[in-house]
Order: C-alpha cells, then sequence, then structure tokens
C-alpha cells in the first residue's frame, strides 16, 4: 500500500494557489465573453435574417462537433499567428493563456447562444407582441422584456453551463499551460508525489463544484417559489 | 502567413522505420476511438441504468449510493479521473494487484484505464438521464403495475424501463455524441486515438495543417454516424402518439 505524505503539499502552496488563479481567469473570461457571444449568436439565430439564421447554426453545430482538446490545439497552432501578423505583440505576452481564453471564449459561445436561445424561445409570444403593442421597437422589447425574463429563466442552467467551463478549463493541459492541475501534476513528477497531488487535485475540483451544483440546486428552489 | 502545404505527406512512410504511412497512423487512431467510444458508451450504458435505476427504488441506501456515485464523478474533470484512474488506483490497490496491472503492456493499460475512466464518468451523466425519464413517467404506471400483482424488478422490467428508455432516446443520443468528443481525454495519458496521433503527426511531419484538418473531420464524420445510428433507432422504438418522437 501506498504511504501519503502530506507535508510536501503546504510547501507548494503559493504554486498551486498561482495554478488555480490561471484557471479561474480562463473560467471569467470563457463565462462573460461566452455569455456576450452566446447572446448575439442566439438573436442571430431568432432573427427574421435566413443568412443569420445559417450563420448561428453553421457556428454552434462546427463548435459542438469538435473535442475540445482538437479545439484548444487548434487555436494554439492559430491565435500565435494571428497576433503577430495583426498586433506585433511582444513575446513577453502568455501565448498559451491568450490561446486558450479564445478558444474557451468562441466555444462557450456556442453553448450558451443554445441555452439563451431555449430562454428566449420558452417565453409566451404575448411578451413580445405586448412590448410593440406599446410602442416599444423591436430592439427595446428584447433589452426591457425578453432577455431579462429570458435570463432570469435560464439562470440555474447558464450557472451549470459555468460550472462546466471551471471543470474543462483543466483540459488546457494539453498545450502545457500552468493552471491548477497541470501545476498539480508537475509538482508530483518533481517530487515524487503524483499520488497525493492528483488526489488533491481532485478533491480541490469535488469541493468547488459540489459547493456550486448546491448553489445552483438552492437558487432552482428559490426561483420555483416565485 | 507562410505556410507550406503539402498533402503528399499524409502518404509518405512514416520516419519510425515501422512500415505504413501517416495516413495509417491516422486510420489507426481512427480506430482507436471508435472502439474507445463504443466500449465506453456500452460501460456507460450499463453503469448508469444501474445507478439511475437506484436512484428512484424506495429502498434509501440504495438511493444514497446513486446520489452519491453522481456527486464524485460528476463534479471531478474528466482528465483529473483519467489520471487517477492511470497512477493513483493501482497504487491504493494490494500490492499484487497493482502490480499485475503496472505489468501489463502499455497499450492494453491506457485501453483499459481509458474505457474505465470514460465509461464511469459518462455512467454518471447517463445515470441522471435514466432518474430523470423513470421520474417523468406518471406515478400510475408503477402503481398499476404492482397492482397487477408484478413485484417492484418485474415492474420495472416489463413497465417502467421500456417506456423509460424510449422516451430518453434523444438526450441519450447526445450523450454518445460526448462520448466520442471525450474519448479524446485519452491521449493525455498516451492512448492513440485520433488527437493523439494528429499531435504525433504534427512532431513527425511539422505539418500541423493538414493532420488536425483530417482528425477534425474525422470527428465530424464520427458525429454525423451516431447521429444518424441514434435516429434509426429512434425511428425504430418511438412510442406512438408522444410529442416530439
Amino acid at each position: 500500500m501506498f504511504e501519503f505524505d502530506w507535508s510536501s503539499i503546504a510547501q507548494s502552496r503559493a504554486l498551486l494557489a498561482a495554478g488555480m488563479w490561471i484557471t479561474l481567469k480562463i473560467t471569467l473570461v470563457a463565462i462573460l465573453c461566452g455569455l456576450a457571444g452566446g447572446t448575439l449568436l442566439a438573436l442571430c439565430s431568432i432573427a427574421k435574417s435566413k443568412i443569420l439564421n445559417t450563420f448561428a447554426k453553421g457556428y454552434v453545430s462546427v463548435f459542438r462537433s469538435i473535442p475540445l482538446i482538437m479545439l484548444l490545439l487548434w487555436f494554439f497552432l492559430i491565435v500565435p499567428q494571428l497576433l503577430k501578423a495583426v498586433f506585433d505583440l511582444s513575446p513577453s505576452i502568455d501565448i498559451r493563456l491568450v490561446s486558450a481564453m479564445v478558444a474557451f471564449s468562441l466555444l462557450e459561445a456556442a453553448f450558451f447562444c443554445e441555452i439563451i436561445r431555449a430562454g428566449i424561445q420558452s417565453l409566451p409570444k404575448g411578451q413580445s407582441h405586448a412590448a410593440r403593442a406599446v410602442g416599444m421597437t423591436p430592439v427595446q422589447s428584447m433589452r426591457f422584456i425578453i432577455l431579462p425574463q429570458a435570463f432570469k429563466a435560464m439562470l440555474p442552467i447558464l450557472l451549470t453551463q459555468c460550472i462546466v467551463i471551471f471543470q474543462d478549463t483543466s483540459l488546457v493541459y494539453v498545450i502545457a499551460l500552468g493552471d491548477f492541475f497541470r501545476r498539480a501534476t508537475s509538482i508530483g513528477e518533481r517530487d515524487g508525489t503524483l499520488v497525493q497531488m492528483l488526489l488533491l487535485a481532485g478533491l480541490v475540483y469535488w469541493i468547488i463544484c459540489s459547493l456550486l451544483s448546491l448553489t445552483v440546486k438552492l437558487l432552482q428552489l428559490r426561483n420555483s417559489h416565485d | 502567413m507562410d505556410y507550406k502545404w503539402n498533402w503528399g505527406v499524409l502518404l509518405q512512410p512514416v520516419a519510425t522505420g515501422e512500415p505504413g504511412t501517416y495516413l495509417g497512423w491516422l486510420a489507426t487512431g481512427f480506430l482507436n476511438t471508435l472502439v474507445l467510444t463504443l466500449l465506453a458508451w456500452i460501460l456507460a450504458m450499463i453503469v448508469g441504468s444501474l445507478f439511475g435505476i437506484m436512484r428512484t427504488l424506495p429502498n434509501r441506501f440504495a438511493a444514497a449510493l446513486g446520489t452519491a456515485y453522481v456527486s464524485v464523478f460528476r463534479n471531478v474533470p474528466l482528465i483529473v479521473q483519467f489520471f487517477i484512474w492511470y497512477f493513483v488506483v493501482p497504487e491504493l490497490l494490494p500490492a499484487s494487484v497493482g502490480d499485475w496491472i503496472k505489468g501489463l503492456a502499455p497499450y492494453t493499460q491506457f485501453f483499459v484505464v481509458s474505457i474505465f475512466s470514460l465509461g464511469i464518468y459518462t455512467g454518471s451523466r447517463v445515470c441522471e438521464q435514466v432518474r430523470a425519464g423513470i421520474n417523468a413517467l406518471p406515478k400510475g404506471q408503477k402503481n398499476a403495475g404492482l397492482a397487477l400483482g408484478f413485484n417492484l424488478a418485474q415492474t420495472y422490467r416489463h413497465i417502467l424501463l421500456p417506456v423509460t428508455y424510449r422516451t430518453i432516446i434523444s438526450p441519450l443520443t447526445s450523450e454518445f455524441l460526448i462520448v466520442s468528443k471525450n474519448s479524446a481525454v485519452a491521449s493525455t495519458i498516451g492512448l492513440l486515438e485520433l488527437s493523439g496521433q494528429a499531435r504525433q503527426l504534427v512532431d513527425y511531419t511539422a505539418q500541423p495543417y493538414e493532420s488536425f484538418i483530417c482528425v477534425t473531420l474525422a470527428y465530424v464524420a464520427l458525429n454525423f454516424v451516431i447521429i444518424r445510428l441514434m435516429g434509426w433507432i429512434r425511428n425504430r422504438t418511438s412510442l406512438p402518439g408522444l410529442m416530439g418522437n
């Protein structure tokens, strides 16, 4: 049987915390950009224009049919060249971090689009008719009547998706970006403590995600009492 | 961008000196992805159904066990689960079993670990679908079964489950697609499935775009086949008189 040595974890606290900070940065950027992009895509997919519909549908199905690992590899291949060509960036910028952020933002836009579209379409048609009838423009009716209600209704699903993003960021392992999980494994390999570092990583993810899931459940309960 | 396209590289013999071409590598990768996806999906259906049914049973202990299973496997990232099955589990088992596992050929080890990790992780998602499907049935179905003199097992076998599976085919199709994509995570512990081969190809040929395009198209094709297959099953098994079938 294996002998555990937990003291080494205390020594690598700072490194692990730095890794968790990178994990959180990717998660937050992916959520914010994904929400913005996803809302735009959702509006495209319900717009009257055939071209916009097709664009949104194509975007979503392309991003959803490629494994996340391939997506990360693709963007790690393309983004550095693009950045060099367009912005002439200094080499001090963390290319891996930027690539991961771009990949996750674009991917999550596709997932959020599906959630938001479903949220909008679950509202009764009368809502937008009423908004138009009291003199609102289509944009105003979206902005003040439809979207606020849609977002409230789909909040639990949106939050669940955020938990999924938080877990999925661990896949940046494949482009050697030092997020929480990557650092845990490299510390484990360095000190010969891989087994307890992996168990620790699993435990940390489990605690954070369980707490977040619990929050979502409570929120759902509160919503259903309204 | 001054990238030199060279599709011919795929037909060149591999640089390791072994027989075969780079295209052959991709074909092997595709086969590995296919087999891994199918076996993991079968395992996920078995494990997921078992725990999903347990979560709906009147027995508190069985239900709690099902809840614990879902909580653990849904709240830990898949790549962490792969690493734990591969590096940690053999260490925690009794030494004789652990040594036996570590003595297996690397390829066998990668494959078995990948099937377990992916299958049991996906099982926790299937479990939720099965549970939701059973809970969505009208209460009268179960009561009627019991009233007719079926015992609980017979009620599940002959009344509840046949309807449940036929109503959850759409979400199961999504899960099947998700398994095929998640199988790419197996490359992180060393299994050379499609995405693993894609990376190896880049290391050997320095032609990333050709390799990535081929592999991406292969995944899209696999998705298409799964959608068609599940659509066919859905049409064959759809319940008459229901919306959306």
